[in-house]
């Protein structure tokens, strides 16, 4: 079993975090934030889009966090995090100059690399489009070796779209069509307002030559993987991101098994096909 | 004003009457209007009588109730190829909320006195009507219930 990182030489420890300086903190929402990190060794860090890091933050504790930005720059990576307990605010309470012990990156990416001709569907669920900037990015930079390229994305309130300035640039482009959602609509928003998977029936992809990466809470996940079932796509083709508690993230500890998958090695990126009998199980 | 056999073939291509035949597509288009409205023009108001119900084929509809101290809240919009408003079918056949036009729409209203008649007179039309009917219900169920799940919400964020 190779537990290597990519970004490792031979006789490193998995588990020893490389330290990284933060260069540039967004604040995207009120409660989520994008940090931009550049390595202190000032080696290059590679990874594919959909793989996660394992951020340390020092006296606090690690958490698994997915890369958000672009996947040709090497010299630095981004985070987007949403504060929900004790790690995330403790991340998103760093400043500029403050330093982090990023492990990674680990796990399986979306595959954006293998589907060259078909059509890409990426549905995102509120900060679930942090995980797929990256694989839009990519699409977007090979954009003539696709075929349409869609993104339904939905958020809780106009305020929570995540993004934002991004989401509408791409939306102005002649060659992808964006389609964004939110569960309520406040102030002046007059945009569409319902569930997400109300934007996938509208369609916009071939369903026998399509592929969809999906990504937020779990039960949009299932509910969107039926919705792209319901107009035709084969449940092979649709992938969706699994979130799970982690610790060793090279497949150690099991502390994220999911069935006979571990999270941090099998995942976090599987097909629905694989998924879909697990999907419902939170504690599995 | 078009018609009926206008209306007959607009009906045709929306996705709501596929497999209706042309005689029961024809009985149907009796009953059926092309009518168009402005942005900002109310297409009904709730408490009034559901004497309609609507296909929309251009422009986007958002459904909306007033909230005492919280404004106008939209439930869900409504776009092409979708069909707005469902209590036509229910007594006592009444809106429970408003439909606004967004932007300029185009639908095919059709006529809930005439239609309910029809669909009386003739069970396996008004089978067939409700065999459309009751999934647009059961998906305006499902989406209600997301939305209260709040599923982008923290846990034990009200
Ligand atoms: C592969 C992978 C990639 C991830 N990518 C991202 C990312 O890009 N951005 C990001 O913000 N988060 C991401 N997460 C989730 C993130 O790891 C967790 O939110 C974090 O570990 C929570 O740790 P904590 O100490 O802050 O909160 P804890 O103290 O562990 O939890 C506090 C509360 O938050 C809840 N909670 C825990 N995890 C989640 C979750 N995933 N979603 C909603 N509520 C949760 C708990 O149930 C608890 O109620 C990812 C997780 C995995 C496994
Ligand atoms: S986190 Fe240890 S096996 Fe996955």
């Amino acid at each position: 079993m190779n537990v290597l990182a990519p970004n490792r030489t031979v006789g490193q420890d998995p588990m020893v975090p490389r330290s990284f300086v933060i260069e540039r903190v967004r604040k995207e929402l009120s409660d989520t934030y994008t940090m931009d990190l550049v390595p202190r060794d000032g080696l290059p860090f590679r990874f594919e889009p959909g793989q996660f890091n394992m951020l340390y933050v020092f006296g606090v504790g690690e958490v698994p966090i997915s890369i958000s930005g672009d996947s040709k720059v090497t010299a630095g990576i981004s985070h987007t995090t949403r504060s929900v307990g004790k790690v995330s605010a403790a991340l998103n309470a760093l400043q500029p100059g403050d330093v982090v012990g990023v492990r990674g990156p680990y796990g399986a990416p979306w595959p954006v690399a293998d589907v060259h001709g078909m059509d890409v569907v990426f549905v995102a669920g509120g900060v679930g489009l942090a995980p797929l900037r990256p694989a839009i990015y990519w699409v977007l930079a090979h954009r003539a070796e696709f075929g349409n390229v869609a993104i339904f994305y939905g958020a809780r309130t106009p305020e929570d779209i995540l993004f934002r300035r991004e989401v509408q640039q791409w939306r102005g482009r002649f060659d992808m069509t964006v389609h964004v959602t939110v569960d309520r609509a406040t102030g002046a928003w007059s945009g569409k307002v319902g569930v997400v998977t109300q934007l996938i029936k509208g369609g916009g992809f071939d369903r026998h030559n399509a592929v969809a990466l999906v990504c937020g809470p779990e039960v949009m996940m299932r509910y969107a993987a039926e919705a792209l079932g319901e107009r035709g796509m084969p449940k092979q083709n649709i992938h969706v991101s699994m979130e799970r508690n982690m610790k060793c993230a090279v497949g150690f500890c099991g502390h994220c098994q999911w069935g006979a998958n571990f999270v941090c090695k099998d995942g976090p990126v599987f097909s629905y096909d694989r998924a879909e009998p697990l999907l419902s199980i939170w504690e599995l | 004003m078009v018609d009926v056999v206008g209306l007959d073939e607009l009906m045709k291509e929306h996705n709501f009457f596929d497999g209706f035949d042309k005689e029961a597509l024809e009985l149907m288009a009796g009953c059926a209007r092309n009518e168009s409205f402005r942005a900002g023009e109310y297409i009904f108001k709730s408490n009034s009588d559901a004497t309609h119900f609507y296909i929309i084929r251009h422009g986007n509809v958002s459904v909306e109730l007033p909230v005492p101290g919280r404004g106008r809240i939209t439930l869900q919009t409504v776009g092409e190829h979708e069909t707005l408003g469902w209590s036509w079918l229910v007594p006592p056949y009444r809106w429970w909320a408003d439909a606004k036009a967004i932007s300029l729409v185009r639908a095919i209203s059709l006529d809930a006195v005439c239609l309910r008649e029809k669909m009386e007179d003739d069970h396996e039309l008004g089978y067939r009507l409700m065999q459309r009917f009751v999934p647009v219900l059961a998906e305006r169920l499902h989406a209600t219930t997301v939305q209260l799940l709040d599923l982008y919400g923290l846990p034990g964020r009200a």
